[in-house]
């Protein structure tokens, strides 16, 4: 394979995708070629740090503008928030 | 009293009931999202006031758009892409002269100049380990900050956020292709910063095959 061709393959390969004819030939290519091997590691590894990371938190008072605005839109857009309660038209 | 939903069952009946005016089904339905779509906008923009106007701005639009949602694709897909496009309208307002054009953020990309790996070790310790380590979310947000918007969007999205390629390439306007070569530039690009970082320098090699 082409240095094009094994790019063009990481990515599927990489999500475990190894379905198409062109990951099966990359497949191939790996049980040669240590580095490859490697990068694909890394890749995942890579993925893998950015996925535990830790989940952005909003400040506590930008949560609570938030919560305001939001409600405050709602009722404006549909008269009440409670739908029970809605005259309006869908 | 409550019935038993499937998850995918409980977020269209709430979505229903928000269409109705249904306040508190539709902060159900965004509860898990809020924090998602900081986090997107967050690293898009790199400042946390931008990013709080990003996301009231996006929750604001939700509930304009609400009812013209047409449930072809999760909550969460339609509720990423609208993020998606105000962080990146936002960065193209700051930028003032040096505007991105949207030629140019919607380029087709291909394979032929994607850089190679040149860094090339195991890493020392296995990325749960290293997770774990103090500064380690310093370093890695740095790195993704350092990435060209376009292509940290594109690996926000998919690796971070979960969305399939398909869902991405909807979310940013692009085919899969150049959604997929997007991503693989963002993968190398962040696997070469990252692996100089905790690769074992003991252990690196260089690529052995020719390259044409």
């Amino acid at each position: 394979m082409t240095c094009e061709e094994l790019l063009k393959a990481l990515n599927d390969y990489v999500d475990g995708m190894q379905l198409t004819a062109i990951c099966e030939e990359f497949s191939q290519h790996l049980a040669g070629c240590n580095p490859c091997q490697v990068v694909v590691d890394n890749i995942r590894q890579t993925i893998s740090l950015y996925q535990s990371g830790q989940q952005y938190e909003m400040p506590a008072s930008f949560q609570e503008r938030l919560q305001q605005s939001l409600k405050s839109r709602w009722e404006e857009k549909f008269g009440k928030t409670d739908a029970d309660q809605n005259v309006g038209f869908f | 009293m409550e019935s038993q939903l499937i998850g995918e069952t409980t977020e269209l009946e709430l979505l229903h009931r928000a269409k109705r005016g249904d306040f508190a089904a539709f902060q159900q339905l965004i509860a898990d999202l809020q924090p998602r779509v900081y986090g997107l906008v967050f690293r898009i923009l790199q400042q946390a006031q931008d990013a709080e106007d990003a996301t009231q701005q996006v929750f604001l639009s939700l509930i304009e758009h609400i009812r013209d949602f047409r449930e072809e694709s999760s909550v969460a897909t339609w509720v990423l892409k609208i993020a998606s496009n105000h962080a990146l309208k936002i960065l193209r307002k700051k930028r003032g002269l040096n505007v991105i054009s949207m030629s140019e953020l919607a380029a087709e990309d291909n394979y032929s100049d994607v850089p190679h790996p040149e860094f090339i070790a195991p890493w020392s310790k296995p990325a749960d380990e290293i997770a774990l380590q103090a500064e380690v979310q310093v370093e890695i947000d740095k790195a993704l900050s350092e990435l060209d918007e376009k292509y940290r969007l594109v690996f926000v999205l998919r690796d971070i956020e979960g969305l399939s390629v398909r869902e991405t390439a909807e979310a940013m306007e692009l085919t899969e292709a150049t959604v997929k070569v997007r991503l693989l530039r963002a993968r190398l690009a962040l696997r070469e910063k990252l692996t100089k970082k905790f690769g074992d320098p003991v252990q690196m090699m260089t690529p052995e095959h020719k390259h044409s």
